[in-house]
C-alpha cells in the first residue's frame, strides 16, 4: 500500500479500526476530535459500534462494559477529559480488561488551553486513577508512529489484558505526515474470561470490589507480578548517536522531534551529543540510560520537570541531569535547545 | 529541507494549499509534513499553516524561520514579513494587501490572486493563483504532483473543479 498524507488522529484511528477495534466511545474535546470523527464516519460501515457518550465517565464506563465481553474497544480524549476516565481506567485495570485510552494532550492545568502540552505524563505513567495499577504507556512521535503504535497498542492490552495507553499530543494529532498501513494481522488471543453469555459453561463476572483483605492483598501482589513481566519484555525505546556522546538528551513524542533537530544541530558543530527517545513511558526504559551513567543529561519536555523525575531515577545520582522545557502550548525550537546543549558542554561560551 | 508558512483568512484555501503542497512532495518521495494553527478559529478570521518539504527527516513541524511566505490578506502580512529568512521569498496577494512589503531583503512577489480569480469566474481559487505565483519562483515541487495532489486533497464532489483549479495555478505561474 501506498503512503498517504494523514492526520496524525486520523492515522490512530485508520490503525485502530485495522487492529480490530469494534466499538469506540468518546466525547468531544479538541484537540483530538478528529479521532471521533473518523471513527462516527468509518467505524459502523466496517462492523464496529461508534457511540458518543454523554460525558468521559460514561464513554469509559461504555468501554468497560465492552472490554469485559471481549470486544477489541477504544476512546479517546485531551487532557481535562482523561482526568474524568480516571476512576474508570482503576476499575478496568483492576478487572484485568484489555483496552486502549488515548490522550492527544493539551496543555494544562485546568481547562488550560488546547495548544499541545504533556502535562499529563505523571498522570499517565503515576496511576491518575486510585490504587496500585498500571498502565501500559506509550508515546508515539510522528504519524506513522500514531498508526503503528496504536495498531500494537491493542496486541499489548489482549497479551497482557490489561489498559494500554496512547499518550500523544496536540501537535501529533493535528500534523499531517506520510504514514503507511502495515497489512499485518491482529494478534489472536482467546478470551475465555469474557462475559459473552454463559452457554454451556459456568459463567464468568467481572468484579473489583474484594472485600477480604487476605484476598485484595493477594490480588495486588498478582497485579505486581503481571506489571514485573510486562516491565521485563515491553520495555521500549530508541537512540540516536548515542554511542559516544558526552551529552544525552532525553525525550518524547514532539519534544524528542525536536530534540533530534537539536543534536544534528549540535553534531553539526562538533558537539557529541545523542537522544534517548522512550517509547514505553511505563514501563520506563532506565537501561539507556544505565549504560551511559556518569554522562550529562538533558531532558527535554512540554511540563514542568515530569519527566526529568523518572530520568533522575535511572540515572540514580550517577550523572548530572539537566533541563529545558517550555509550558502553555508553547513548542520548544531545535535553536533554544541548542543553546541549552552548549550551555552545558561549553559553559555559556558557545552563545 | 524548504519551510513555508501559508497565511490568510479562513475560507482562503490556506490549509488546502499547504495540504497540497505537502501532499505534492510526498509524491515525489520526499518528507513533508503539514501542521495546521489550530484553535478558536472561525471563517473570516487568521488562519495559518507550516509546511516542511525535506530529503530528511523533519524535526519540528512548526515553521519559525520560513524560506517562503505566501500571505492572501493583510493581517497576514504585517506577521509574516519579518518572519522570512533573509534571501527568502515572500508572495502577496495584492488583491486584498494594501501596502508592499518593507523587507529589500527577501524576493517579495504581488499577485492579485483573488481578481484573477475572479476573472476565471470563482474568487475560491485565489488559492491556486498565489500558490501557482509561488511555484514559479520557488519549483519545490511540480504542477503535474500538484494536479495529481488535487485528486487527493479535494473531496470526491469537488473533482469537476480540477482543470479549473490547474487553470488557476497555471495563470500564478505565468503571471509577470
Amino acid at each position: 500500500m501506498a503512503k498517504v498524507l494523514m492526520k496524525g488522529n486520523e492515522a490512530l484511528a485508520e490503525a485502530a479500526i485495522r487492529a480490530g477495534c469494534r466499538a469506540f466511545y468518546g466525547y468531544p474535546i479538541t484537540p483530538q476530535n478528529e479521532v471521533p470523527s473518523y471513527m462516527a464516519q468509518n467505524l459502523p460501515e466496517r462492523g464496529g459500534v461508534y457511540l458518543q457518550a454523554e460525558s468521559e465517565v460514561s464513554a469509559i464506563n461504555m468501554v468497560y462494559g465492552a472490554a469485559g465481553c471481549g470486544v477489541r474497544v477504544m476512546t479517546s480524549s485531551s487532557s481535562p477529559g482523561l482526568s474524568l476516565k480516571m476512576e474508570g481506567i482503576s476499575y478496568i485495570a483492576a478487572a484485568e480488561l484489555p483496552c486502549v485510552i488515548v490522550n492527544v494532550m493539551r496543555c494544562g492545568p485546568g481547562l488550560g488551553g488546547i495548544h499541545p502540552g504533556q502535562g499529563d505524563y505523571f498522570q499517565a505513567v503515576k496511576g491518575g486513577g486510585h490504587g496500585d495499577y498500571r498502565l501500559i504507556v506509550l508515546a508515539p512521535a510522528s504519524v506513522q508512529e500514531m498508526a503503528d503504535l496504536t495498531f500494537e497498542a491493542f496486541d499489548l492490552a489482549d497479551k497482557w489484558r490489561n489498559p494500554v495507553m496512547i499518550l500523544a499530543d496536540g501537535l501529533l494529532g493535528q500534523m499531517m505526515e506520510p504514514v503507511k498501513f502495515s497489512q499485518k494481522e491482529p494478534l489472536a488471543v482467546e478470551k475465555p474470561w469474557a462475559t459473552t453469555g454463559a452457554r454451556g459453561r459456568r459463567p464468568n463476572t467481572v468484579n473489583t470490589l474484594d472485600i477480604v483483605p487476605e484476598s485484595l492483598e493477594r490480588r495486588n501482589y498478582a497485579l505486581a507480578d503481571k506489571y514485573s513481566r510486562i516491565a521485563q519484555s515491553e520495555t521500549r525505546w530508541q537512540e540516536y548517536k548515542t554511542e559516544d556522546a558526552d551529552l544525552l538528551l532525553a525525550a518524547y513524542g514532539t519534544s524528542a522531534r525536536v530534540a533530534r533537530s537539536a543534536v544534528d544541530m549540535a553534531r553539526a558543530e562538533g558537539l557529541k551529543v545523542g537522544l534517548i527517545r522512550p517509547i514505553s513511558l511505563w514501563p520506563f526504559p532506565s537501561e539507556p540510560f544505565e549504560r551511559h551513567h556518569g554522562k550529562e543529561f538533558l531532558v527535554v519536555e512540554m511540563s514542568m520537570g515530569q519527566l526529568v523525575e523518572d530520568v533522575r531515577l535511572a540515572v540514580n545520582g550517577q550523572g548530572t541531569v539537566h533541563f529545558h522545557n517550555r509550558l502553555g502550548g508553547m513548542v520548544p525550537t531545535p535553536r533554544e535547545v541548542l543553546v541549552k546543549i552548549k550551555d552545558i558542554l561549553l559553559g555559556g561560551e558557545g552563545q | 529541507m524548504t519551510e513555508i508558512i501559508i497565511a490568510g483568512f479562513g475560507g482562503q484555501g490556506v490549509l488546502v494549499m499547504g495540504q497540497l503542497l505537502a501532499n505534492a512532495g510526498m509524491l515525489e518521495g520526499k518528507e513533508v509534513s503539514w501542521y495546521p494553527s489550530y484553535g478558536p478559529e472561525q471563517r473570516g478570521g487568521t488562519c495559518n499553516c507550516s509546511v516542511v518539504i525535506s530529503a530528511g527527516e523533519i524535526g519540528s513541524p512548526i515553521v519559525s524561520e520560513p524560506d517562503a511566505v505566501i500571505v492572501m490578506n493583510r493581517p497576514s502580512l504585517d506577521r509574516f514579513e519579518p518572519a522570512v529568512k533573509p534571501g527568502g521569498i515572500l508572495v502577496y496577494n495584492t488583491t486584498l494587501v494594501d501596502r508592499a512589503p518593507e523587507r529589500s531583503d527577501i524576493t517579495a512577489i504581488g499577485i492579485p490572486a483573488t481578481a484573477v480569480a475572479d476573472e476565471l469566474g470563482n474568487s475560491r481559487i485565489a488559492n491556486m493563483v498565489a500558490l501557482g505565483a509561488f511555484l514559479k519562483a520557488s519549483p519545490v515541487v511540480s504542477p503535474e504532483s500538484i494536479s495529481r495532489s488535487l485528486e487527493r486533497v479535494l473531496s470526491q464532489r469537488h473533482h469537476h473543479l480540477i482543470p479549473l483549479n490547474m487553470q488557476a495555478l497555471e495563470r500564478g505561474r505565468a503571471y509577470q
